[in-house]
């Protein structure tokens, strides 16, 4: 085959290769979508967190403004000690309330944020004095029988 | 003694066994040392890029449709049982571009790309054109065998990007154009739980090493062969045996070491 031709034909091979790769990280991958750089960090302490894992997304009237970076437990509290980092685009009031939150039946768990009436904003960190810890399946089907069980036989 | 016998044959064969993985280490160090001039003479490797890469892409193209589109149909009746269809992209994209990319790509690759170095190197040794080449004081490992590693290598990744990305759309063919799952949560979805470092780009480096490990075995099974017709055909199905065994194997180990507690 002549040089040009052959030229011409990896030519367009790598390039579809490389767009395809493109392709792949910003239509399929999220790193077109949110960007971490741009971020401040704030933590939350919640009695139980249940399936919440890291890079989980935290969302506020649904939109997404950032993610959990780090999760432990904390020995002095003997709490979950979630570590969020949220874009700094958005401003949240000091009395900013997390919950931890299901998508779907089936769907992951998030950290819903719901702002207060404070005029001071949050600032890198900043801890969220209000949280709600995740319901606990088990747990709630333990109360329901449980009332259930006091309830006078008729 | 039966007993005695069939240990000597154990033994010959971890012997055996032993000595051509040295041979072959060896071979693979040689590669990397006499790769500078194929380096310096990229066309060399332009020319085997067309070979391995340019010609393996039917088979990626049409292989990585059917697969996403039998994705999106299976992944459809399993996920429609507990009224999670909208996962469907999460699904199909996940798969691609962590297992069956960079997997089923490396198999086709062995066997389409890999076969062909395979016998095309042996017939160049059956031939005598190697030998030829060593009484001209050419090194055979840098005019021969360094281009096509260096070509495997950098047509692997590519193709199974290539094959993923087709996936993907095979998926979204079946899914959302004929079955008629919600096609803005098919990306969003897709979008909010495929993450670019942990799933792309260890999809990337999986097909990286299974392309160096499928072109140093197709090299050397034909730079090793015997120089027969026997030999020859030997050689390449040993190389299509050995670099699919290889892959799966391999991927075992990288998925366990990349994605363990995910």
């Amino acid at each position: 085959m002549e040089r040009t031709t052959l030229d011409l034909w990896v030519g367009i091979f790598v390039v579809g290769g490389v767009a395809a790769l493109v392709m792949l990280a910003m239509k399929v991958g999220n790193l077109g979508t949110y960007n971490v750089s741009d971020s401040y960090q704030v933590q939350a302490y919640f009695s139980n967190i249940g399936g919440l894992k890291p890079k989980a997304s935290i969302k506020s009237s649904g939109v997404l403004v950032g993610r959990v970076t780090d999760i432990s437990l904390d020995m002095e509290r003997y709490e979950a000690k979630v570590t969020m980092s949220l874009d700094k685009r958005y401003k949240f009031s000091k009395d900013t309330s997390a919950k931890i939150l299901t998508s779907g039946l089936l769907g992951e768990q998030y950290i819903g944020l719901e702002v207060g009436g404070d005029t001071e904003t949050l600032k890198n960190g900043d801890e969220l004095k209000m949280t709600q810890s995740a319901v606990v399946l088990e747990d709630l089907i333990g109360k329901f029988l449980y009332s259930k069980a006091e309830e006078p036989a008729k | 003694m039966p007993a005695a016998k069939a240990f000597r044959g154990i033994g010959h064969r971890a012997i055996n066994a032993v000595w051509r993985i040295g041979v072959a280490t060896r071979f693979f160090l040689l590669t990397l040392i006499y790769s500078g001039t194929s380096l310096r003479r990229f066309q060399l490797i332009i020319k085997e890029l067309f070979s391995t890469g340019v010609m393996s892409l039917i088979i990626i193209i049409v292989a990585g449709l059917f697969v996403g589109m039998v994705l999106g149909l299976q992944g459809y009746e399993t996920l429609k049982r507990y009224g999670s269809e909208s996962a469907l992209g999460v699904m199909v994209a996940l798969g691609l571009v962590r297992e069956l990319g960079p997997v089923v790509a490396a198999l086709l690759f062995a066997s389409r790309a890999g076969s062909a170095m395979t016998a095309e190197i042996g017939l160049m040794k059956a031939t005598e054109q190697i030998t030829a080449m060593e009484m001209m004081a050419v090194n055979p490992i840098a005019r021969i065998v360094a281009p096509r590693f260096w070509a495997g290598i950098i047509s692997m990744p590519l193709l199974a990007a290539i094959f993923s990305a087709v996936g993907v759309f095979g998926g979204y063919f079946v899914g959302v154009v004929q079955i008629g799952v919600d096609e803005g949560s098919f990306w969003s979805q897709m979008q909010a739980a495929v993450d670019f470092r942990e799933d792309i780009l260890n999809g990337v480096i999986k097909s990286f090493v299974f392309g160096s490990v499928v072109t140093v075995i197709a090299l050397f099974e034909g730079y090793d062969a015997p120089p027969t017709a026997e030999g020859v055909s030997g050689a390449t199905t040993r190389t299509v045996v050995t670099s699919s065994l290889a892959i799966l194997m391999l991927d075992f180990i990288l998925t366990a070491i990349m994605f363990r507690g995910n």
